[in-house]
């Protein structure tokens, strides 16, 4: 003890130097909410590779046709039923059905309306879920109240039954599909967007901004809509999974477009029936369709976690 | 809960309501009559059959026929099959489509949970990686692709199970297998989810510090708080087999009411179309009812709060 205190010179006790500049310089470098996102979604190596796959997909459906000298509906009768496996010259990398069409033509044409009627039903999911989910929960009160007693009737209407309903009512088409699709899955993405909103409308920013005298349409505009581009974002990948499913099911159970026109349902239920002589025609379409959800899934889990951190399962 | 239970029903009612007033109107309004394409029938007995089916009537009075007919479990008679009722038809349907979602639905669950458990338990272990990579497929590859699949390797290559039919025990492997996936992948996803919620609270400390062993407290404690929220995806789990089992009938040559669905739309039976969608929501608005209700029993925090906040 009585060392110690010998060595404690009064020179120690001096203040030290501060440089308040230096607390004040920042380490790294500055990362938008948008590079954040980028940042955590990159490192998701499951979301990469299925928006890699969903991209090369989404490619393959635009120039695939085009590889070959077949086109989707052309019929040739001396080139039936040929497997894909058989050296047979030609360039009928998949294959070809039973009247002779050209089965990599057809998947790839086929994969290509599946997104088609997919995006199209997305894009009506999110114009009318996201308008009734704003009013809904922006206006609150009697409006809300009664828009809520609506969706929740909707919401327990089985979708599968208002879809096979609509489509016997309409001609199966591309759009009629998308239509049938998309009246039973807004439900789901007006729920969340009037859920962000009712939580949004108790923060401060928005009190600021009304207290700053803007109108109704500049706060909806400006402050609100870009703040619910997350989970709508989200919600948005995972409708068009379901849509192409849906898709598929329809074209399974005879409510889908009709041949010639494919899509990847249409192609997986003309296989069916040559299943077990054939399993190559049901395998490729098949595949593709399978890719296609399991890159959607991965891609919405990936945004998920990228956009919302707090989401995080 | 008495409130609770009456205000779902009233929901119940009223969807119900709504499906039958949309599925009756959808139906009349189809261009053309179901007999239009059968040229050969004489004036007078077209007259008759319409008679009998009660189409001359105007069409309120054919729906108020029709509510009043469907409130008393009758479905009407189907077109296609010289006038056989619907509602006996569909009982005949019925009992084989029940035991495949049911032992789709047991088979899944059971799977799910333990699955669920061990990854939440041993997280990053090779359970934990391989339950992901099974309820990410789960999710992505539709049942009927999977019903491709197995009938095409088990029951074609292997040759080990019947590929199509209905009768025994072995027949029905097959399709439930296929129809499961969907249930494995969603619980085995919420169940890890939820354990790993649990595991991390401070009543789990408490129990094992107070002397449990861990069985214990991952049984008693754990898994029954966990399994509390597992509940409310029962209902749309039954919406998904129901969907499914449309298709892997179809597939495995199932004389169920999913069969009966799809035959129905291909022939154009409209009466019949009409009855199996009324019975599918009745069971489907029916299923997600109890679902709600059980939910409410194991879990008061959900009927306290009301559903406006």
């Amino acid at each position: 003890m009585a060392m110690n205190m010998k060595e404690l010179s009064p020179d120690l006790f001096e203040p030290a130097e501060i440089d308040t500049e230096a607390g004040e310089t920042v380490a790294k470098k500055r990362l938008s909410y948008w590079a954040d996102v980028r940042r955590r979604f990159l490192r998701n190596r499951g979301a990469v590779i299925g928006l890699i796959l969903i991209v090369v997909i989404g490619l393959m459906a635009v120039f695939g046709p085009g590889m070959n000298e077949f086109n989707f509906r052309q019929q040739d009768f001396t080139a039936q039923n040929i497997s894909p496996f058989d050296k047979i010259e030609g360039t009928h990398w998949f294959g070809t059905d039973n009247l002779g069409r050209d089965l990599w033509t057809r998947t790839w044409y086929g994969a290509g309306i599946s997104l088609l009627i997919a995006l199209i039903a997305a894009a009506i999911d999110l114009t009318i879920g996201v308008i009734y989910g704003a009013i809904s929960g922006y206006f609150g009160g009697k409006v809300d109240d009664w828009m809520q007693r609506i969706i929740e009737v909707l919401v327990g209407i089985p979708n599968l039954i208002v879809i096979i309903l609509l489509l016997i009512w309409l001609e199966p088409g591309i759009f009629p599909i998308a239509l049938a699709i998309a009246l039973t899955g807004w439900v789901n993405m007006a729920r969340i967007v009037r859920a962000q909103m009712l939580q949004m409308k108790s923060q401060e920013y928005v009190l600021a901004a009304r207290t700053l005298g803007a109108n109704t349409r500049r706060m909806l505009t400006k402050h609100m809509l870009p703040n619910v581009m997350g989970p709508v974002i989200i919600t948005l990948m995972f409708t068009i999974p379901n849509a192409i499913f849906f898709e598929a099911f329809l074209g399974f159970i005879g409510l889908g477009l009709r041949p010639p026109e494919a899509s990847l349902g249409v192609l997986i239920n003309e296989g069916y029936g040559v299943l077990q002589i054939f399993p190559y025609q049901t395998f490729f379409p098949a595949t593709v369709l399978s890719l296609l959800m399991l890159s959607f899934n991965l891609l919405g889990d990936g945004l998920r976690d990228a956009l919302d951190p707090k989401m995080r399962k | 809960m008495g409130r609770f239970v009456i205000k779902r029903l009233i929901y119940m009612v009223i969807t119900l309501w709504v499906i039958a007033t949309g599925t009756f109107f959808l139906m009349h309004s189809l261009p053309g009559s179901p007999l239009e394409n059968e040229d050969r029938i004489p004036p007078e007995l077209r007259e008759q059959i319409l008679e009998q089916y009660g189409l001359n009537d105007p069409l309120p009075v054919q729906y108020v026929k029709f509510l009043g007919d469907l409130v008393q479990g009758d479905l009407g008679n189907s077109f296609k099959y010289d006038g056989r009722s619907i509602t006996a038809m569909i009982m005949e349907g019925f009992p084989a489509s029940a035991q495949l979602g049911l032992q789709a639905m047991i088979f899944g669950v059971l799977v799910g949970v333990a699955l669920g458990t061990v990854s939440a338990l041993r997280r990053g272990s090779w359970v934990d990686n391989g339950s992901t990579v099974l309820s990410v497929l789960g999710y992505a590859v539709p049942s009927f692709t999977l019903a491709a699949l197995f009938s095409y390797y088990v029951g074609v290559v292997w040759g080990v199970l019947p590929t199509a039919g209905w009768g025994t025990f072995a027949h029905s492997i097959l399709p439930s297998l296929s129809l499961s996936f969907l249930v494995i992948a969603q619980i085995t996803r919420y169940v890890r989810t939820e354990m790993l919620e649990v595991l991390g609270q401070d009543y789990m400390k408490t129990a094992r510090a107070k002397g449990l062993n861990r069985k214990t407290v991952i049984f008693r404690h754990g898994l029954r708080n966990a399994l509390i929220p597992a509940i409310t995806i029962l209902g749309p789990l039954t919406v998904a087999l129901l969907t499914g089992s449309l298709v892997v009938e179809q597939i495995f040559n199932i004389p169920g009411m999913g069969w009966m669905f799809v035959d129905s739309i291909m022939t154009n039976d409209y009466t019949m179309i009409m009855g199996v969608t009324m019975f599918y929501s009745f069971l489907l608005v029916l299923s997600i009812f109890i679902v709600d209700i059980l939910y409410g029993v194991v879990d008061p925090r959900i009927r306290l709060t009301s559903p406006k906040e």
